[in-house]
């Protein structure tokens, strides 16, 4: 399938520790774009945390400022082989955002403006692994790059740092995203190469 | 500048599926109801796989996903896929 050109803008760097295997180094940001941008207005965008029992935790752009800001230093490893090494983001931590939900589940989904939808469990949300990201260098999240802000988990593979995120569900068993129920794994770990089912 | 192609770029991933260029086939949007050629519709190339949106609501037709071993086809997006014999 020609028209889909994994490995694109890369160069490989052998025997770096910090790469995945099957992945090249980037210094760009490549932008894979699976639809029309949406563009939220701050004052529109809100971030929600459903539970199980059908509780809604809400934030609206405001408030979500006002919770404790982390800057995170991370690699970022895209499953269409391209990896980024020392990324800068600023946004909250998913263990600030679930500080005072309540919940048995063991799996989310996350969604976003646009429609799409991507599963994470959720023991890889909290921990200090999981953020929802609303700076990318020291600027604003731009729309091509997820803004106003994005979930980064940036120990999977990036397509489950779902763009223009707007909310997880809490779920009692794993379901598949967006991407899961047409070929992606499950899970994602690029460690293990787990690119595909 | 947009960030889709023609659908006819699909054609040839799309002719390991089918016997036909299938994206001569008129084929019915499932969200709006729009018929079209499927090579109106929006071809979005540099994603996970290939994505064909309806040029009238974007709402998604078709997907393909190329994993190496296998391609996987998603077409619930289509409510019906028409052929003419001319």
């Amino acid at each position: 399938m020609g028209i889909v050109s994994p490995g694109f803008f890369g160069r490989r760097r052998q025997g770096d520790p910090a790469l995945p295997p099957g992945q090249y180094l980037t210094e760009s940001f490549p932008v894979l774009s699976a639809g029309p941008t949406p563009r939220i207005a701050p004052e529109e965008w809100e971030f929600t945390i459903t539970t199980e029992t059908g509780q809604v935790h809400r934030w609206s752009w405001d408030e979500f400022l006002a919770l404790k800001q982390d800057d995170v230093t991370q690699d970022i490893h895209c499953v269409t082989s391209w990896s980024k090494l020392g990324t800068s983001w600023r946004g909250v931590s998913l263990d600030t955002l679930f500080e005072s939900v309540e919940s048995d589940c063991e799996f989310t989904m996350a969604h976003s403006y646009g429609g799409y939808t991507t599963n994470v469990p959720l023991d890889d949300l909290l921990g200090g692994k999981a953020w929802i990201a609303h700076e990318f260098d020291g600027e604003a999240l731009e729309p091509a790059h997820g803004g106003p802000a994005r979930l980064l988990v940036p120990h999977l593979y990036f397509w489950k740092s779902a763009k223009w995120v707007r909310g997880l569900e809490l779920l009692r068993q794993d379901e598949p995203g967006f991407w899961e129920s047409n070929g992606y794994h499950m899970y994602g770990d690029p460690w293990r190469e787990e690119r595909y089912w | 500048m947009t960030d889709y192609l023609d659908g006819n770029a699909a054609a040839g991933p799309l002719s390991e599926f089918f016997a036909i260029d299938v994206t001569t086939a008129r084929g019915r949007c499932l969200h709006c109801g729009r018929t079209d050629a499927l090579a109106t519709a929006q071809l979005y190339p540099n994603s996970h796989g290939l994505l064909l949106r309806c040029p009238g609501c974007t709402e998604i037709l078709l997907r393909l996903v190329d994993t190496g071993d296998t391609v996987c086809l998603d077409l619930h997006g289509l409510s019906f896929v028409e052929l003419h014999r001319d």
